[in-house]
């Protein structure tokens, strides 16, 4: 009983953050402060929802608690390394774009 | 044995984590896992320039523990920062000076400061030494630079010993 309020309320929060990672992406203005919410809030988004189900699922049947944790691993080490290389990209990109309107003076 | 299995602990970790995401530790499960174990550190081979060895572990677990809390500290901030208003954010890029030469540990330095509060890494510029960063909203960017330094920094070298 305890344990199915406790799971809920993870869900619930889970679910709040990777939504509020959505609206950082829909509100902020230029593309690099776009980076930081879904790599924030997705993260403990997905964290507490993987936790809610390690609680869950993990109860009832012995081995689901390894494979949760390996999900939250996997998110953890992808998670800003995806924003790594957007922002990689994107800085490679405005430069390229800033040395050709050179050029275009030029 | 170092040609068949140049880095040991990655093909234990690759067999093990292949196992707990199998659905039942079947011969045929262990034996694609051992394949996988033998095959993904050969190919990769080349992008793993040193040896990597934890000297620390107690220091990792410990930065493990301070690099939670700050993922849950981070997401309270940028919920408060996305709720309100955003015109009133002040962005900004930041030169963090390097003092690891490692490319590994750089990198892990780079995913906890885009995990915790405030901060994304950009780019490792590895010509000038610096992890580049973007601040979603930033009011002291010495500040913020040093305790990146003091709290990630640090005790990444300590436990990689570099």
């Amino acid at each position: 009983m305890l344990l199915d309020l406790f799971v809920s309320v993870l869900v619930l929060l889970g679910a709040a953050f990777t939504l509020l990672g959505s609206i950082g992406l829909a509100r902020l203005p230029d593309f690099f402060m776009r980076l930081h919410g879904p790599t924030k809030a997705t993260t403990l988004g997905v964290g507490a929802l993987v936790l809610a189900s390690l609680l869950h699922v993990g109860g009832e049947a012995g081995t689901g608690g390894l494979r949760e944790l390996a999900v939250a691993l996997f998110l953890f080490i992808t998670a800003p390394i995806t924003a790594h290389l957007l922002s990689k990209a994107a800085l490679a990109e405005e430069r390229r774009s800033r040395s050709r309107s050179e050029i275009d003076e030029g | 044995m170092t040609r068949v299995l140049p880095r040991p602990g990655l093909s234990l970790l690759i067999l093990g984590v292949w196992l707990i995401l199998a659905p039942a530790p079947t011969l045929g499960q262990v034996l694609i896992g051992v394949m996988l174990a033998v095959a993904l550190p050969l190919a990769t081979r080349g992008f793993w320039p040193g040896e990597i060895r934890l000297r620390r572990p107690l220091v990792a677990l410990r930065l493990l523990g301070v690099v939670l809390g700050d993922i849950v500290t981070a997401n309270l901030l940028v919920a408060r920062q996305v709720l309100g208003a955003p015109e009133r954010l002040r962005p900004a890029f930041m030169d963090v000076p390097l003092g690891i030469a490692d490319p590994f540990v750089s990198t892990l330095l780079g995913s906890i400061v885009s995990l915790t509060p405030g901060t994304v890494s950009v780019d490792i510029d590895r010509g000038r030494q610096v992890l580049q960063v973007h601040a979603l909203h930033i009011e002291d960017p010495a500040a913020t630079i040093a305790l990146i330094k003091a709290r990630y920094e640090t005790p990444l070298k300590e436990i990689f010993g570099c």
